[in-house]
């Protein structure tokens, strides 16, 4: 189906997040969008979606102007969504999911949970997912959510296909194979519509790329166009793919871990016997694909974690048994892997996110009485510096976009006296500029003397920020290697390989 | 597709410390619980939407009213021969009965002078000062989260320490009333602090626990009560208390033809603080982001166990100085097991209506002193039924709840929430 959207305006308030926006994606064509954090991608889905309401413009499919009055109104006209975060219910199994808001009834109003069954087998059969029909979702894998959201999508014979950043939470393997399943439904006349912020995919898959700056169609760029291409576009300026940082000189240990095991909630093994340590001064990155103990590990240094076993110290002080807030106090900054449920809370507005984590004492709190004052100077002054893009330091983060999100998280964490810093995907979510500017700042605190812990499942940014890597697979670390280790090593011992043998084989 | 879970489960080879026990199973439940969803969903409403439910609710009790008269039903027997009857009839029936709400809780016009025509605001404002204190006690709770049922148990311990302290213990004047108020806050904190440190100490869910506690303390009290070394009268064979001393009553303060008390004054200044604690305060915005985001809130530092057990003290502070105010300004003469006249229950509904901010619950517990103050003219002057008032109360709830309830109840996720897959479980049950 074509789709065409014709002057699309949206605003918040004085905020005008699109501005006149035009866009034509043509049947079997992948269309990407690119733009900074902000820019007004996801808006403009949105009002695609019915879930908000353009000002002006309106929404053509196959040369017919629509009027959706929400979702049920797009999904009816052919259009699907997969969300950045899923809308699936966990507790529901995969078939519930899929037929939920559709449900087809047998006689006596039973559900028809096998038509259900029936319809999710022969949609993982034509794209080869491998998804089973009864299996619940919530213990299912970010990648396979994602396939039953489209499986969902395509259930209900949506004709165009909106993605909005499915690669974020993926694994580079997972991504391949969402990149296929794209192509796939490419052939088969869908038309897509693809956000993301990694220029690799963009260059993968896209037909078309148009760029979206500050709510305003800029121009088009083409798969062609190379990276550095693509990124200045985005942004406006010449952006740093690579960071240029200088050789660490790392000083004496500051972080020891040894023998560290964490049994989780389930009383799984989850970090098994890990032993590390970092210098001041240096970026240890902990590399693996999600799920192999490196949040459990992160969240046993901050205190997180009840069942840890083995010891962790910082400059000769045991950490291990304080309370958070003894390990926040021992100058330890943590960004947390999901800042929509740990790091934030969407409710508050930028400025009070900001002093979450100093609650207690001055120099926000004096007399047991908050310090506006301070704090309003404060979060102006942090959110120049990190150039979060909000209408003003009192907008509640719920409402900022993703990626500026991040930066609210980065900025509490990266403004206070740090002895260590944990940063756990500190780039998820935000565009090229901004993660030009994040590393710069993780290699500023670590030419300060700070001993940093980043742990990333993007290689890129392993790649990018560490002096020595750390690998985990299955709970235990394969091998620490040298920050120059070649990317095929590194996926070996990404898979459980042992580095000696991971060397001989690459 | 690699699997991403580690599954061994033998423990760590190496481990020297303590051993962690992996049969043993820790209290703790996932942690945004429906519960607290819904809650977040009910205050995160506007003022418009309370506007409106009180609005609805009074239309529906129009009906009602309407419905219910003897002359609509009488006029409706022929209604197809003379359909303007009983419009007629429907019009004097409930415009007489809101009229006489109105002069029954803010002013009477067919009074002789200004002092009479007024008293029934100085009524409804005396109704409200309860309701407002219980209604804020329940608010901080709703804002850290908590469901606060408890608070008929915590008005009723509270009721009875200060009403102990009131009748029994003489103490110099102005000195009595204040260690009054405040020994019957205590004792209202203290009841509450239980429900805070079971939850925190054993994950009891504080909705059962506040339940179960109310009748503890009504059978505590009722048993008090009939005991002449506590707090039955002396002498007196029922199971009521003695009156209180002069000094311990919250004086008048319009003067002797008006019931409003000093507990007023008191009610206004609790209102001013709590905007105070939860805007401006530190401890305040730990309990709002804990009420928000617990999750985020505990990875801050923020002690999120503490944080539930000071909001329950605080909470039961303030809904015991309505049980205070009850044994102290409203009903001098000496206190029953009933004192409570069921205030705890109202106040969710109060909280609820002014959405758990200091000003909303303010207006809500004075809309509700009005309801009181004039159904009881209503029923006096055109015989409509107290009970309408109830139901024009529960409407007010069910509108104001309904969109967050029915999602919660067809378990929908709420637009642009996350369902959550992940390993580390907030350590306090919901
Ligand atoms: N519900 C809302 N209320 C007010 N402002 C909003 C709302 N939703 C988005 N905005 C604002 O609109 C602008 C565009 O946001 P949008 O989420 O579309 O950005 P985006 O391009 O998707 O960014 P990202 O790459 O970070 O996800 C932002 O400035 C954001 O703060
Ligand atoms: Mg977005």
């Amino acid at each position: 189906m074509k789709l065409e959207l014709r002057g699309i305006t949206k605003r918040f308030g004085s905020l005008v997040a699109n501005d006149h926006i035009d866009l034509t994606v043509e049947p079997g064509e992948i269309h990407c969008l690119l733009g900074e954090n902000g820019a007004g991608k996801s808006t403009l889905m949105n009002v695609l979606y019915g879930l908000y309401q353009a000002d002006e413009g309106e929404i053509l499919l196959n040369d017919e102007v629509q009027h959706f009055s929400g979702p049920g109104d797009a999904m009816n006209a052919g259009i699907g969504m997969v969300h950045q975060h899923f809308m699936l219910i966990p507790v529901f199994t995969v078939a519930e999911n899929v037929m939920l808001g559709h449900e087809q009834t047998k006689f006596g109003g039973l559900l028809n949970l096998d038509d259900a069954r029936a319809k999710v087998r022969e949609i993982s059969a034509r794209f080869g997912f491998d998804v089973d029909p009864d299996a619940l979702v919530e213990d299912l894998p970010v990648g396979v959510q994602q396939r039953v959201e489209i499986i969902k999508a395509l259930s209900r014979d949506a004709s165009v296909l909106v993605f909005d950043e499915p690669t974020a939470v993926l694994t580079p393997q997972e991504t391949d194979e969402l990149m296929a399943i794209m192509r796939q439904l490419k052939q088969s006349g869908t038309s897509i519509v693809f956000i993301t912020h990694k220029l690799r995919e963009v260059r993968e898959v896209a037909d078309r790329i148009t760029v979206i700056r500050l709510g305003k169609v800029v121009g088009e760029a083409s798969p062609t166009d190379t990276n550095e291409e693509l990124a200045s576009l985005m942004v406006g300026r010449a952006v740093d793919l690579m960071i240029d940082k200088g050789p660490a000189k790392p000083g004496e240990v500051a972080l020891r871990v040894e023998g560290l095991s964490v049994i989780d909630h389930r009383n799984q093994l989850v970090v098994n016997n890990v032993s590390f340590d970092v210098r001041e001064g240096e970026v240890l990155a902990i590399a693996g694909v999600q799920g192999n103990g490196q949040t459990e590990l992160t969240e046993a240094i901050v205190g997180l974690q009840p069942k840890v076993t083995g010891s962790i110290s910082l400059g000769g002080r045991s950490l291990r048994g304080l309370s958070v807030r003894q390990t926040l106090d021992a100058g330890v900054g943590f960004v947390p892997e999901d800042r929509k449920i740990d790091g934030l809370v969407a409710e508050m507005t930028i400025a009070e996110n900001l002093m979450l984590d100093r609650s207690e004492g001055e120099p926000f709190v004096k007399a047991g009485t908050l310090q506006l004052k301070f704090r309003s100077e404060f979060a102006e002054e942090k959110v120049r510096e990190f150039d979060i893009r909000a209408q003003g330091i009192d907008t509640h983060v719920g409402r900022l976009s993703g990626g500026n999100q991040q930066k609210v998280v980065l900025a509490r964490e990266l403004s206070r006296e740090l002895r260590l810093l944990v940063a756990a995907q500190p780039t998820r979510g935000l565009d090229v500029g901004s993660i030009e500017f994040v590393h710069t700042r993780i290699v500023e605190a670590r030419d300060a003397g700070v001993p940093v812990i980043v742990v990333s499942t993007e290689l890129d940014e392993v790649v990018a920020l560490a002096d020595r890597i750390a690998v985990m697979y299955r709970g235990g670390i394969v091998g620490i290697v040298p920050g120059d280790t070649p990317r095929e090593v590194l996926g070996l011992m990404m898979a459980g390989e042992h580095p000696d043998t991971a060397g001989e084989a690459a | 597709m690699t699997d991403p879970k580690v599954t061994q489960s033998e423990p760590a080879p190496g481990s020297t410390d303590t051993q962690l026990e992996p049969g043993q199973a820790r209290n703790e439940v996932a942690p945004p619980s429906r519960s607290q969803q819904v809650l977040r969903d009910i205050l995160g409403g506007s003022a418009m939407i309370s506007v409106l439910a009180v609005v609805l609710a009074l239309l529906a009790g129009g009906i009602l009213i309407a419905l219910t008269d003897k002359d609509v039903q009488a006029a409706a027997g022929y209604f197809f021969s003379r359909p303007a009857d009983t419009f007629r009839a429907i019009w004097d029936a409930v415009a007489g009965a809101y009229v006489a709400l109105f002069q029954g809780s803010i002013y009477n016009f067919r009074a002789d002078d200004f002092v009479r025509g007024i008293r029934p605001l100085t009524e409804t404002l005396k109704f409200a000062t309860p309701l407002i204190t219980a209604g804020l006690g329940v608010a901080l709770a709703f804002r850290v989260g908590l469901f606060n049922i408890g608070g008929r148990g915590q008005m009723l311990v509270a009721a009875g320490a200060a009403g102990y302290i009131g009748f029994a213990v003489p103490l110099p004047p102005g000195i009595h009333l204040v260690v009054a108020v405040l020994v019957g806050m205590l004792a209202g904190a203290i009841w509450g602090g239980i429900v805070g440190l079971l939850k925190a100490r054993t994950g009891a869910h504080e909705v059962i626990v506040t339940i179960m506690l109310n009748y503890v303390a009504f059978y505590l009290i009722s048993y008090l009560l009939t005991q002449q070394w506590a707090l039955q009268a002396p002498g007196s064979t029922n199971p009521k208390s003695a009156a209180m001393l002069p000094t311990a009553v919250f004086p008048k303060i319009l003067g002797e033809q008006f019931n409003l008390h000093l507990g007023f004054i008191v009610a206004i200044a609790a209102t001013i603080w709590f905007w105070y604690f939860i805007n401006r305060s530190s401890m305040g915005f730990r309990f709002r982001a804990v009420g928000e985001n617990p999750n985020a809130a505990q990875v801050a530092g923020i002690k999120v166990k503490s944080v539930y057990v000071w909001a329950m003290v605080f909470s039961g502070a303030l809904v015991g100085l309505a049980g205070v105010n009850q044994v102290l300004g409203t009903v001098t003469s000496g206190f029953t097991a009933t004192i409570d006249a069921s205030i705890g229950f109202d106040a969710i509904t109060v909280a609820l209506l002014g959405r758990s901010r200091p000003v909303g619950v303010f207006v809500a517990g004075v809309l509700f002193g009005a309801l009181k103050a004039g159904g009881y003219s209503m029923q006096a002057a055109q015989g409509v039924p107290i009970d309408i008032v109830l139901v024009v109360q529960s409407l007010i709830v069910l509108f104001i709840a309904a969109p967050p309830l029915v999602r919660a109840i067809f378990r929908l996720p709420v637009p642009g929430t996350a369902p959550k897959s992940r390993t580390r479980k907030l350590e306090v049950a919901k």
